[in-house]
């Protein structure tokens, strides 16, 4: 069970670090210089800048973003592998040797997701680095400045509502496209139908419990 | 030994099986033999428990499979050993990885003990250096072998096999067919295979059943099934050309 484990950690969470690391860098930068151009009232402090780009990574762009990019990525990838397994019998294969199938390929994953939030952590780190870097080689907000709405105002429930989120979706990446994988039916035409639909149900699900959550923790 | 009584199955309208009842004995090949979409498979199935039939019992050595609890029902799974019609390797391991597996999984033995085990069941299919490579990298003939090793290398008490040798040239065809009949006796398994193939009938059936539209047609050895007087088993056994003329030849020589 712990090197099935590894493997997922390793095939879901570190396999899919790259796109991570990529998009929050660059989501950081764009969401830094669209807040440049809006605060062009030279009476508020450029500092501000850094505090828009500090909330809106750290609150919606690293959590909310990069489970809907992983749900794309992690849960097509979980959909077609179990599906693959149910429509070429190896799923029965596991049954008829007295393997809990089910418990065998889901709850590895459930485990493995687990890790995600360090990935976010990462994508939030990164994010806001995107964000310094677009606002003092862009010309948008000297570092200082920057740095100082980085610090402004900092309240760590902001942080730990964030992590709440993350592992909520991290749970709904794991399950929902297991779910879809596990108990499709048809061939291999039905497999890639699966993975569409289980990404579809995977963000649907994930938008309207962020809407939840934060209604419930922030509200 | 395992006995059916009554067993029926039906997909929404399509009664696929409409009341068989039979006894496999041990250390036997027995065969299940009917055209295709007879219901060979769906039968084969339900002796696994993969389906659960709608009405009917299936007796495992005494125990009615519907009288077992989940974990009983894997318990008794474990001492089953099953070929896939379309082999079912598992395509993230090597040839290896999917011997090993069943091991792996239930047994305590240490990784040279399971080596060798899988090193002898791989030998006996006949599969020496195939061990380091992924399904995907074998032709459907071995991966038919590898699936064969894969269910008996728990020493199985029952074996099921759908359709062995389809796809495998006529020497491994009998080669297999002569290794599931020599496993059979030496371990006393109760082995059932799913054919339509002659040649296996001829070789390796002790004991065949014959399917046709979800009823059990016909019943009896691999010495009875030639000189039956049942049509449709006639027709079906004597459906290829080879067949037909040697039964010509077979007459000619009697009269
Ligand atoms: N899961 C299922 N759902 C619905 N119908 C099924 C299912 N499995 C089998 N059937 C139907 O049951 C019938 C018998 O199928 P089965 O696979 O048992 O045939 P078979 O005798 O094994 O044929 P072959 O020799 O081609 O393998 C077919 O008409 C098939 O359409
Ligand atoms: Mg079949």
């Amino acid at each position: 069970m712990r090197s099935l484990i590894l493997k997922e950690i390793d095939e879901l969470i570190y396999g899919s670090m790259g796109i991570i690391i990529f998009i929050a860098f660059f989501i950081g930068g764009v969401v830094t210089i669209q807040t440049a151009l809006n605060l062009n009232n030279p009476f508020l402090p450029k500092s501000l800048i850094g505090f828009a780009t500090r909330q809106s990574v750290i609150l919606e762009f690293a959590p909310t973003f990069t489970s809907i990019i992983m749900a794309g990525k992690v849960g097509s990838y979980i959909t077609s592998s179990i599906g693959t397994m149910r429509v070429t019998e190896q799923i029965d294969a596991l049954e008829v040797m007295g393997v809990n199938s089910l418990n065998y390929l889901v709850f590895p994953k459930i485990i493995a997701m687990f890790m995600y939030p360090f990935a976010v952590a990462i994508a939030m780190f990164v994010g806001v680095l995107g964000g310094w870097i677009a606002a003092v080689f862009g010309g948008y907000a000297p570092s200082g400045e920057f740095i100082k709405g980085l610090q402004m105002e900092f309240e760590s429930f902001h942080v730990t509502y964030a992590f709440i989120k993350t592992l909520i979706f991290a749970f709904v990446i794991a399950t929902v496209p297991s779910f879809h994988g596990f108990f499709m039916k048809g061939g291999a035409l039905e497999v890639g139908k699966a993975s569409t639909t289980a990404f579809v149900w995977t963000s649907v699900v994930i938008i309207i419990l962020n809407y939840i959550l934060t209604q419930l923790i922030l509200g | 030994m395992i006995e059916v009584e009554n067993i029926h199955k039906s997909f929404g309208d399509a009664h696929v099986l409409k009341g068989i009842s039979t006894v496999f004995e041990d250390g036997k090949t027995n065969l299940v033999i009917g055209q295709s979409g007879s219901g060979k498979t769906v039968f084969l199935k339900c002796l696994l428990g993969l389906f659960e039939p709608d009405e009917g019992q299936i007796c495992y050595n005494g125990q009615f499979y519907s009288e077992l609890s989940t974990s009983e029902r894997r318990d008794l799974r474990q001492e089953m050993g099953m070929v896939f019609q379309g082999s079912a390797l598992f395509d993230s391991m090597t040839v290896e990885g999917n011997v090993m597996f069943p091991l792996d999984m239930f047994t305590n033995q240490t990784k040279a003990e399971m080596q060798d085990r899988v090193d002898f069941v791989l030998e006996r299919v006949n599969l020496i250096d195939a061990h380091k490579k992924y399904p995907s990298e074998i032709s459907g003939g071995m991966q038919k072998r590898v699936a064969i090793a894969r269910a008996i290398v728990m020493n199985p008490k029952y074996l099921f096999c759908d359709e062995p040798n389809s796809g495998l040239d006529p020497k491994t065809a009998i080669l297999i067919d002569n290794l599931i009949q020599e496993i059979t006796k030496e371990y006393n398994i109760t082995t059932i295979i799913n054919t339509h193939d002659m040649n296996s009938v001829m070789e390796i059936g002790e004991k065949i059943i014959f399917l046709k539209d979800g009823f059990k047609e016909w019943e009896g050895t691999n010495k009875e099934i030639f000189k039956t007087d049942n049509e449709a088993v006639t027709n079906f056994v004597y459906s290829s050309e080879l067949f037909k003329k040697v039964r010509q030849m077979y007459i000619e020589e009697r009269n």
